[in-house]
């Protein structure tokens, strides 16, 4: 059975850190607030973005609702609407998705994967939530400040970002990126730890190939946020000096109310490089870990192991690669030279590649599995399905000819929602039924999570499978009101209400979906250690939840990869990565 | 942004050949049994601290190409021009020069467990990296009080910008000297404390490296480089 030459001596001691390494909590502060356990880092984390993306649930209601029932409420006008959906995106992509993925599951769950006792730099680690933390305050704040918030789109496009028509200009757009500079800093302390931990902190007999394919997502994405986000840094800090110092990086010579401002000779188009040089790696910084969970789901609920290990991982490391070469398929409409398009429509379109891989192989896991339709399979099949969907109309804008007309549509609004948005939110929300288990040692309530997910997943293509229509027909985002147009007919408008609708029944769905974390706290069925029979490490902890320290004595001893379910032959259906083979079972070797 | 695109070339290089070492060939499926990893079995494996700090410079490097690509790209508009380098900035370099030379020096003491000289490299090293500090803040007054003001013109900008973020990096670079300084002095083992002098004396090396390149870029000497780079994307 086994070709490659590796070492089965029996009796090979645990790999063990020494005593010292591992920092012990002395009160309740330092053990539940200012905790350097990764545990509680990953809890913090995630309680801080799930509710700050609630902020941006409640900012995407008050759109729909605008866009749906235009001229009804009175209390949305347009400088609202334009700070509305800056906020939504700006939370969404940033505030909600990178810190839940990396900071939330990435805390949670590497040390527990690889086998390691914590982070490896604990204290760096409790920095970087507190940093995170600060960011979101301060992103809080820009709604209390004179002006408001910034509108300036997600984007942040200079120059309107920072002249006087765009709404939150006094206070909002500085606010806004000194925010986005805290969460770089804050956020590259807590990658130096994932990264560190995945290439140091492994347990014995964990090699590279034996990872679960979530740890190589977020050790993947991990590191490309690390070398992304500093184009973000750079951006945010040159406009944050041409707003405050009136230097003129990006803002070109113009006049504004009649008025020649003091700037002169910048180029917006340098801004456009260097946040989609941050910005398209970001988009592969929410999906890889989401690639990663999807993987472990379902091998796990399918019973079977994952189909094409390597090429997974080959996958991951690939699109990695590729994603830095791609950015400029954002900027087709800003007037680049033509060539560029064309090479950049080219690496856009062979990055599918490597997608299209991942995709088959999941489906592959899937071909004669033992599928088992539990809520966090449920999630990740609707995680396939609307990241092929994202992915089928990303193919059409990655063409310029395609991408010229349909630009700064509703098409690419639907695009971005589905394939960045719905199909990642899948993934957590699959990742967060999955290992709820293991983080409280109860289960979530069923009925609640089935109705949170029929309702979310039908929802949610209420609401954006309609769009691309609208998209097409060439109506326009960031519109606060359409209006009389020759284009749009009068459907369209009643599309517009339904969506609207359907986006309230959706975002009610997340309330339940809240009352089901904290009801289930208290409520929940008892767990057990390994509810779901999963392999991997995660699942073999002493104690549920895993204790401080996550293992007894003894680190585990890793004999196999993760994805052992129904071998020929086995006892159960699954067999732990800590379990001995038979040989060595013999000659007394424990798990 | 052909200079990100050259320095992120570099990182993939080295994550190349890192992970060719890897085994991702290997079938894990097929495997069972005690994988003795590649990390363990060298046995020599660099400390996980330097490993971090590694990362962590991995992505310093990174910020100071994307700001030397917004440099690149800036510097080919009309508006322009380029100002005169203080002739302080070769006294500065000169220093900082030291300072990773003492730095350097306080580490190989370091090895030989000579406490002494690496309490006398370590403060020496400290002491020219605040005279470089000052010297910087003296160029940036020379250059304000010949009317070169931080918005009047792009090249001022991104000067007092860059110098800026070099010397907010080599003041956080103070503070881990600071630390590594004091626990010499408390703890009087040369041994606890060598990978901290260690990680000082690369962390300035670098940070001298990057000074250079910016100097390069700042006095004009890299502007035939930077053309040739800029034609490579166009």
């Amino acid at each position: 059975m086994v070709d490659v030459p590796f070492d089965t001596v029996a009796g090979v001691p645990p790999a063990e850190v020494g005593e010292v390494d591992l920092y012990h909590p002395k009160s309740w502060w330092t053990r539940y607030v200012f905790s350097q356990d990764a545990k509680v880092i990953a809890i913090q984390y995630s309680i801080t973005a799930m509710s700050i993306g609630m902020v941006a649930l409640v900012l995407s209601w008050l759109m729909r609702l605008q866009l749906g029932f235009p001229g009804t409420f009175s209390f949305i006008d347009p400088n609202q609407y334009l700070q509305f959906i800056t906020m939504h995106g700006m939370i969404m992509v940033i505030y909600l998705l990178t810190a839940l993925f990396l900071g939330g599951f990435g805390n949670y769950l590497i040390p527990l994967m690889v086998g390691a006792r914590d982070m490896v730099f604990p204290y760096v680690n409790m920095l970087s939530y507190w940093v995170y933390l600060l960011a979101v305050v301060v992103l809080v704040s820009t709604f209390f400040v004179p002006g408001g918030p910034t509108g300036a789109g997600w984007t942040l496009y200079p120059p309107q970002a920072i002249l006087s028509g765009t709404p939150g200009q006094d206070w909002g757009i500085i606010l806004m990126l000194a925010s986005l500079i805290l969460f770089i800093i804050g956020f590259t302390m807590g990658g130096l730890n994932y990264v560190v931990t995945v290439l140091q902190a492994r347990t014995r007999g964990m090699t590279l190939m034996r990872l679960p394919l979530t740890v190589w997502g977020i050790f993947t994405a991990t590191v490309m946020a690390l070398l992304a986000f500093p184009a973000l840094l750079v951006a945010s800090v040159m406009l944050l000096l041409d707003r405050l110092l009136g230097t003129s990086f990006f803002m070109p010579t113009l006049v504004e109310m009649g008025q020649l401002t003091k700037y002169g000779g910048g180029s917006p188009i340098l801004f456009q490089h260097l946040f989609w040089f941050f910005g398209h790696p970001e988009v592969y910084i929410v999906a890889l870990p989401a690639f990663g969970i999807i993987s472990d789901l379902i091998s796990v609920h399918a019973r079977k192991n994952i189909f094409g290990y390597r090429m997974m991982v080959w996958a991951i490391v690939a699109i990695g690669a590729l994603s830095f070469v791609v950015w400029a398929h954002h900027m087709y409409v800003s007037g680049m030279h033509p060539y560029f398009g064309f090479f950049f429509a080219t690496t856009t379109l062979i990055i599918a590649i490597p997608t299209a891989i991942k995709v088959y192989n999941w489906v592959l896991t899937l071909w004669r599995g033992d599928i088992h339709l539990t809520i966090p399979m449920l999630f990740a099949l609707a995680f396939i399905v609307t990241f092929v969907n994202g992915g089928l109309t990303g193919l059409f804008l990655g063409n310029v000819v395609v991408d010229v007309p349909l630009s700064d549509t509703m098409f690419v609004v639907a695009h971005f929602h589905m394939v960045m948005g719905i199909a990642p939110i899948m993934a957590v929300f699959g990742g967060i039924y999955h290992w709820y288990p293991k983080i409280t040692g109860r289960m979530l309530n069923e009925v609640l999570g089935r109705f949170h997910f029929w309702v979310s997943f039908l929802g949610a293509y209420a609401i954006f499978f309609p769009m691309h229509y609208l998209g097409l027909l060439g109506m326009p985002r960031r519109y606060h009101d359409i209006g009389e147009t020759a284009f749009v007919p009068a459907s369209a408008h009643d599309l517009n209400a339904f969506m609207s609708v359907a986006a309230l029944i959706v975002g009610f769905a997340q309330l339940v979906f809240l009352f089901n974390l904290v009801w289930s706290l208290f409520k929940g069925k008892e767990a057990g250690g390994n509810p779901w029979g999963a392999a991997s490490l995660e699942w073999q902890t002493p104690e549920t939840p895993p204790g401080h320290g996550n293992w007894g004595k003894d680190l585990p001893i890793v004999y196999r990869w993760a994805y052992d379910y129904s071998v020929p032959g086995a006892a159960r259906d699954f067999v732990p990565q800590n379990e001995p083979p038979a040989g060595l079972l013999a000659q007394g070797a424990g798990p | 942004m052909s200079a990100i695109i050259l320095f992120m070339a570099g990182i993939a290089a080295i994550a190349g050949w890192w992970l060719s070492q890897q085994r991702l060939a290997a079938k894990p499926w097929l495997e069972e049994g005690v994988l003795v990893d590649l990390r363990e079995q060298s046995g020599s494996s660099p400390p996980t601290a330097k490993i971090g700090l590694g990362v962590f410079l991995a992505v310093v490097g990174s910020l100071f190409a994307l700001f030397i690509s917004a440099y690149s790209m800036r510097m080919t508009m009309v508006d322009w021009r380029a100002l005169p380098v203080p002739a302080l900035l070769w006294f500065n370099t000169g220093v900082l020069v030291l300072s990773s030379v003492a730095l350097q020096w306080a580490y190989t003491a370091a090895r030989r467990d000579d406490i002494d000289g690496v309490i006398l490299g370590l403060l020496s090293g400290g002491a020219s990296a605040v005279t470089f500090l000052i010297g910087q803040l003296l160029a940036w007054r020379q250059l304000a009080g010949a009317g070169y003001f931080v918005a009047s013109n792009p090249a001022n900008s991104f000067f007092y910008l860059i110098t800026a973020v070099h010397g907010l990096h080599l003041m956080g670079g103070l503070v881990a000297l600071g630390r590594t300084t004091s626990k010499v002095w408390l703890s009087a083992e040369v041994i606890r404390v060598r990978l901290s002098v260690e990680l000082c004396a690369i962390y300035w090396h670098f940070l001298l490296l990057v000074w250079l390149v910016l100097l390069g870029l700042l006095t004009g000497w890299t502007d035939g480089f930077v053309d040739i780079c800029r034609q490579l994307l166009t």
